[in-house]
């Protein structure tokens, strides 16, 4: 198809944390600047923007991406913000690809953003509003009781218990203690830990879930000739896919994520992979609940149905394993501001691949990398395939 | 090796104040059926993208893109949400089969303003939570200062704003999908209340409900589908400061810099002679007119004189806002960009009806995302593909 090559460039992120002092403007602004700092550009140097952020209840604000325009450094600069919903942190990325691509811009900067600490009392409640308005919201569903549905269907169709479905928690909280920006990392924590949490809507318990959270990261994208003047090690956006199933979500097979399956076969012949089990070094599956990592794994065709558990009871998953997965700690270790969270791992591949991950750094030299989220009614899947 | 990108087909449901007998749903699904039959195409089929354009407080569901792929016929395929106005979600469409990626994007904009209970409460929710909030005004209020500002630079009146409006409502009367159709006076309209002075309430646009579907395709495509591609010519989109403290008040920086990007994509040097007819933003009357300085249609010194004189009717030397505009068709918020888009293409295509401009070749269309923001896109469409 001869597409234009696209490279990330530069990467940078803030804390992640529960209840952030900044305000969402500041925390966008923190974002861009270490995303700038990283590769030794200046805002001057960007020709246009694109802001991913999922709900404006969160912010409490209409128009959110015009509130955190300037913040983000859009202040005269060509400026979209892109959404669907929990996939953002994935799309934006992909939206920036295709802003690179058409050829209208060589330097593009890309944010997410969240602040779920600003509703109150609890962001749980800006949920409540998802649901359609005739038929769901009189029954006054939320998010974790539709979760414990799906995890539900997950294990009694494919034999899973919980304790195996723990392993993946534990996993990811560890590897997150070695993230500097992670706010749930935890070297010591334990099978029996995450057994014996609060349960929250059976089967889910509290150590089962991503943390609400706060944060923003960005990155900036190139186009080939700009990108081998600006770094040694440009890495590539190799495979991009998105794909948004129905909004009934009720009539759904909720063992198996076909969207992203869709997604992620639109990356793959993108990037040319006729083998992702051989073809990919590391992913990074969206983690916001334990068992959603294996059920993405799936959907992404690095495991077969039901099988993914194997890759975790093998040490497969391991940062020394043959398929090392969320070596940043996911969403479950190192916090989940929905937007940034996604393109945190995008940063981490980009990190990765590159060989700056740090005491995170995967065995082996490593070549190519996938990243993915997923949203709204569990509904989308968002795919990005880089590559050295 | 990046591939020219036209407009393929349109359709649109609507306009009107209210429209009690559809949900969103059902005016979006005839818009999409419409626009799919003008392109000769079947959604499921042929269209590889879609985008829709949307805002989560206008709809009253959060996270609204979960509502968006079944009455477009996209379930299971790329789609993805515009938070920002129509124009931006056709600029995304545009660059995405710019890349290659794609040959064929359907953009849907819609606005079912009449669900909302109270919209000054919800535009008040667009203002900085910590800084300008507290201070309990009136979101329009904005648009009073803006206003003033513009008629002490401009040295143009109340008056010559109610003649915009009086200008646009009068179009409308050509457009059957208009719902603001009237033949007002400009002393009927400046007898109306101000809302923020010098803003007078029947200089506002009024809500209405309709939804936009627009096909866009490659060259390639576009050719093979239909006789009558109306090709984009060139794109700009721009924000200045969202802090109300920081913006310059005396003029539109932001669509300065829009039209310039999309000038020279288009190769326009000379935009009142390249181009035969605007569709721009009128949800305030005065920011016609103030748009048009921005656009580098007219000067500040020149303004005044050009309105008196008639020069933006559509027998006058610059044809603005031929449909009614925001003003006669009515308020459709982030979908009023499609609706220009749609009007440009009638008109390039010479299938306007009454309202039909004398064989038009290049068109602009703008639009604005109102208050509080600094947030634009421009571009520019011509039915000659060079």
């Amino acid at each position: 198809m001869g597409l234009r090559k696209v490279a990330v460039v530069g990467a940078g992120m803030t804390q992640f944390v529960r209840r952030a002092q900044e305000t969402p403007r500041e925390l966008v602004f923190k974002a861009v600047r270490a995303a700038l700092d990283s590769c030794e550009l200046s805002i001057k140097d960007i020709d246009a923007v694109c802001l991913g952020t999922a709900p404006d209840t969160f912010d409490g604000v209409h128009m959110n991406g015009e509130y955190l325009s300037d913040g983000a450094g859009a202040f005269g600069k060509p400026y979209i913000r892109s959404y669907v919903g929990g996939g953002t942190g994935v799309f934006v990325p992909i939206q920036g690809w295709y802003h690179v691509a058409s050829g209208l811009f060589d330097l593009v900067l890309v944010v997410a953003e969240e602040k779920m600490s600003s509703y109150y009392p609890h962001a749980q409640g800006a949920f409540l509003t998802i649901f359609d308005h005739t038929t769901e919201r009189p029954l006054k569903p939320n998010l974790l009781w539709i979760f414990a549905l799906e995890m539900n269907r997950y294990m009694s169709t494919y034999g899973i218990t919980k304790e195996e479905i723990a392993q993946v928690s534990v996993l990811h909280k560890r590897n997150a203690a070695d993230h500097p920006a992670a706010l749930l990392g935890d070297k010591n924590i334990t099978v029996k830990d995450v057994l014996d949490s609060e349960v929250l809507a059976w089967p889910v318990q509290r150590l089962d879930v991503s943390p609400v959270s706060d944060g923003a990261v960005a990155i900036i994208l190139a186009s080939e000739h700009v990108a081998r003047r600006i770094t040694d090690k440009p890495i590539w956006i190799e495979g991009v896919g998105w794909s948004l199933d129905t909004a009934y979500w009720t009539n759904r097979d909720l063992a198996y994520p076909r969207y992203v399956e869709v997604a992620a076969r639109m990356a793959y012949e993108m990037a040319g992979i006729k083998e992702p089990r051989k073809e990919i070094h590391i992913a990074e599956p969206y983690d916001p609940f334990d068992y959603k990592a294996l059920h993405h794994i799936e959907g992404l065709q690095l495991a077969d149905r039901g099988k993914a558990i194997e890759l975790y009871l093998s040490g497969s998953a391991r940062r020394d394993g043959n398929l090392p997965i969320c070596p940043s700690g996911g969403l479950l270790g190192v916090g989940n501001p929905i937007a940034a969270a996604g393109l945190m791992k995008i940063a981490e591949l980009f990190w990765q691949l590159r060989g700056e991950a740090d005491k995170r750094q995967v065995a082996g030299s490593p070549q190519k990398g996938i990243a993915q989220a997923w949203g709204d009614l569990m509904q989308v899947g968002t795919v990005v395939i880089m590559g050295k | 090796m990046n591939q020219d990108v036209a407009i393929v087909g349109v359709g649109w449901e609507g306009f009107s104040p209210t429209s009690v007998d559809y949900s969103y749903k059902e005016l979006i699904y005839l818009a999409a059926n419409k626009a799919y039959h003008d392109a000769n195409i079947d959604p499921r089929r042929d269209v590889e993208s879609f985008i829709s354009v949307a805002e989560d407080f206008f709809e009253g569901t959060s996270i609204f893109d979960e509502y968006t792929p079944d009455q477009l016929g996209a379930v299971l395929k790329p789609m993805h949400t515009i938070t920002g106005e129509a124009l931006h979600g056709l600029i995304s469409a545009y660059l995405m089969i710019r890349s290659g990626l794609f040959n064929i994007v359907a953009v849907e904009a819609h606005s079912k303003a009449s669900n909302i209970k109270s919209i000054t409460e919800v535009t008040r929710y667009a203002l900085d939570p910590i800084y300008q909030r507290p201070l309990n005004f009136h979101p329009e209020f904005v648009a009073g200062l803006e206003m003033q500002r513009f008629l002490y630079e401009s040295k143009c009146s109340v008056a010559d704003c109610s003649s915009i409006v009086q200008k646009n409502l009068h179009n409308a009367l050509s457009n059957p999908s208009a719902a603001y159709a009237f033949e007002l006076s400009e002393k009927e309209l400046s007898e109306a209340d101000f809302l923020a002075y010098p803003l007078l309430e029947s200089h506002i646009a009024k809500p209405a409900d309709g939804a936009i579907v627009i096909v866009l395709a490659s060259a390639e495509v576009a050719k093979q589908i239909t006789k009558q591609p109306i090709w984009i010519k060139g794109v700009g989109w721009c924000n200045d400061s969202y802090p109300l403290e920081y913006r310059a008040w005396d003029e539109l920086r932001y669509v300065q810099k829009a039209a310039k990007m999309a000038y020279s994509q288009s190769h326009i040097a000379n935009p009142i002679e390249n181009i035969d007819f605007a569709e721009i933003d009128d949800i305030y009357a005065y920011r016609e007119a103030l748009t048009l300085v921005a656009l580098g249609l007219a000067d500040e010194a020149t303004i005044r004189g050009l309105i008196r004189e008639g020069c933006f009717y559509p027998e006058g030397k610059f044809p603005v806002n031929v449909s009614g505009g925001s003003l006669g068709v009515g308020n459709l918020f982030d979908a009023n960009g499609a609706q220009k888009t749609v009007e440009a293409v009638l008109q390039l295509r010479g299938i306007a009806g009454a309202r039909q401009l004398n064989n038009p070749r290049t068109a602009l269309v703008q639009s604005w995302r109102g208050i509080p923001t600094t947030s634009t896109a421009v571009m520019v469409l011509s039915n000659e593909e060079k």
